[in-house]
């Protein structure tokens, strides 16, 4: 009984919170507001609809392509800092690992805010100091580049929390596992790359998951970069977006929790994916 | 998925671990090549520091990356007068948004945490299961309907509509379960019943008291979250003065970017956020060990 009561109020909160929307976007999703006749039941149509939709498609393709891009650079850089954290081989050891978290302290708006400053062409210190080399300023926000942009101001936000909860995991490891290896004379990267890594995969699948989930849901860097580059980002860029351009724009929620379903199955389809070839790589070792 | 180790919770204490992984010493070459890989992360905030010192001319006429005329005074007057001090009213909002939201999900999740970890109770692990997969939804495919629905009940454009979505934490929830799992011994909790305390009991006056570390890195992380929302006030909230900072700024930035003599905003926009970086950054900075022990201990039993 006493589990009942203690779980009972988060459990209610996730029902009205979380499952009771979900169900209504799942119901809202099956119908369609008609000019005239009003709100009819439509089946699937807004899925059909939607998996022929240009819209949706370039947006979840363009996630695709960040995603492959980007979390692997992120988790790399944060996988890497995060052994070197760990050999015990810097100095000023502390003041570097809060250095490379500090970002993430910085809510997401206001790193956009401010990377769209960096970019710019008027006051931005990369234009400014291209201007005074009289080379052209680079122009990060132009149509083929602003994906590069915002895969920046992910990377940096984020490098770092991934790094402590890597660091985390690597300092969790006993170090009898790798201290024999060590008398044997074995490198410091043979060490990371046969012991720790494969000790931390836990961590490297979180870490991973996460981010995969993090990439189809972005949202907050496009939208503010759009203010400053409505040319190159589209209100359909990212399929976010799209729904919430379709919701609060065009005032049609019913294929907005369309769009918002599909992208949740790609989500769990991908993550799905992900675990599972860890799990394979794991059975091939 | 395997844990290694970690028999024992990674609480705080861990950071006095040994020097066990000392090798051979130090390297100057490895420290310097991170030192320049530092700047990469520092230089943007030390960007917005300068940025924030000057007028709104300045920004144009001198070199971004260092001092010019020192303006701060003026620009702070600006970001707390403009629009009749708007922006205090953004403050307070965030903190009262991240405050209230953090507590309440983090005792909730607290609560929860433990059921799962020390009651085996029918459909407890399917609602754990449940809970968890929850954190692969699409911010759109709650919020929209959420909007919907509140709007019914008349609850948007109110405090509420950001508060109540915001109390649900999922990963706080799993958090709590793999801590609590470790740090309250089942020894300790029958010896409290043999002593005939209540399960009520149990948890208020034993159990609450060893959970504290991880509560606490549970409601940090619930707080960010809500301080850093911005879908959610975006489409909730219509009102200026119910704005917390992010919609707020991104709505002057928006101003600034479309010109018709508002250019004036620049400074104001760049003083503003970095007026709203600042509580976190020391909040981080204050409460290190409860945020880099509580993501270790997900990384580890992930």
């Amino acid at each position: 009984m006493a589990a009942y009561a203690l779980s009972m109020p988060f459990m209610v909160t996730f029902i009205l919170m979380v499952a009771v929307p979900l169900g209504y976007a799942g119901y809202l999703s099956l119908f369609k507001k008609q000019l005239i006749g009003g709100i009819s039941f439509v089946g699937m149509d807004n899925y059909a609809r939607a998996l022929t939709d240009p819209s949706f498609l370039s947006g979840v393709g363009r996630m695709a392509l960040f995603l492959v891009i980007q979390v692997p650079v992120m988790l790399g850089l944060s996988l890497l800092f995060a052994l070197i954290l760990d050999s015990g081989m810097l100095r000023l050891q502390k003041f570097i690992r809060l250095g490379v978290f500090l970002p993430y302290a910085i809510p997401s708006v206001i790193a956009t805010l401010m990377w769209g400053y960096l970019y710019g062409k008027d006051f931005g210190p990369f234009a400014q100091l291209a201007k005074s080399l009289g080379l052209p300023a680079p122009d990060f926000l132009a149509g083929g580049n602003v994906l590069f942009s915002i895969m920046n101001i992910v990377t940096w936000g984020f490098v770092g929390y991934n790094m402590i909860v890597m660091y985390a995991a690597l300092r969790s490891i006993p170090a009898e596992l790798y201290e024999a290896a060590r008398v044997d004379g074995a490198s410091e990267w043979r060490v990371a790359w046969s012991i720790k890594i494969p000790a931390i995969k836990g961590a490297l699948l979180l870490t991973t998951i996460f981010s995969v989930i993090g990439s189809f849901q972005l949202f907050n860097e496009p939208n503010l970069l759009r203010v400053i580059a409505p040319a190159a980002i589209g209100q359909d860029y990212t399929p976010n977006m799209y729904a919430f351009q379709l919701s609060f724009v065009n005032q049609d929620a019913n294929y907005a929790a369309a769009i918002a379903f599909l992208l949740g199955i790609v989500i769990m389809a991908v993550s799905y994916g992900v675990q599972l070839t860890a799990n394979r790589r794991e059975k091939a070792l | 998925m395997t844990a290694t180790v970690a028999d024992r919770p990674a609480t705080g204490t861990q950071a006095t671990a040994p020097a066990r992984r000392r090798r051979s010493g130090r390297s100057t070459l490895l420290t310097v090549a991170m030192l320049l890989c530092l700047v990469y992360f520092l230089l943007p905030i030390f960007w917005l520091v300068v940025a924030s010192t000057k007028a709104n001319e300045d920004l144009f006429s001198s070199f971004g990356l260092w001092f010019s005329h020192m303006n701060l005074a003026e620009n702070l007057h600006n970001v707390f007068t403009f629009q009749n001090g708007v922006f205090i009213h953004w403050m307070i909002n965030s903190l009262v948004y991240a405050v209230v939201s953090g507590l309440g999900a983090s005792s909730l999740a607290t609560a929860a945490g433990y059921a799962f970890a020390k009651y085996k109770f029918p459909g407890g692990d399917a609602m754990f299961t449940l809970v968890l997969g929850a954190v692969m939804i699409p911010m759109t495919a709650l919020a929209i309907p959420t909007y919907l629905l509140f709007a019914g009940a008349n609850l948007t454009n109110t405090p509420w509509a950001v508060i109540l979505p915001s109390l649900v934490s999922p990963f706080g929830v799993y958090l709590m379960r793999v801590y609590a799992a470790d740090a309250v011994p089942d020894s300790l909790i029958e010896a409290a019943r043999v002593d005939g305390a209540g399960e009520m009991r149990i948890f208020f006056q034993i159990v609450l008291r060893l959970l504290v570390p991880a509560s606490i890195t549970v409601l940090l992380f619930a707080l960010v979250a809500s301080w850093n929302n911005y879908f959610l006030p975006l489409i909730m909230l219509n009102s200026p003065e119910l704005f917390p900072l992010p919609v707020g700024l991104a709505q002057w930035q928006a101003a600034s970017a479309a010109g018709s003599g508002s250019q004036a905003l620049f400074s104001t926009v760049i003083t503003g956020s970095l007026v709203s970086i600042l509580p976190l950054m020391a909040a981080f900075l204050f409460l290190q060990r409860y945020w880099q022990s509580g993501l270790g201990t997900g990384a580890v039993k992930a």
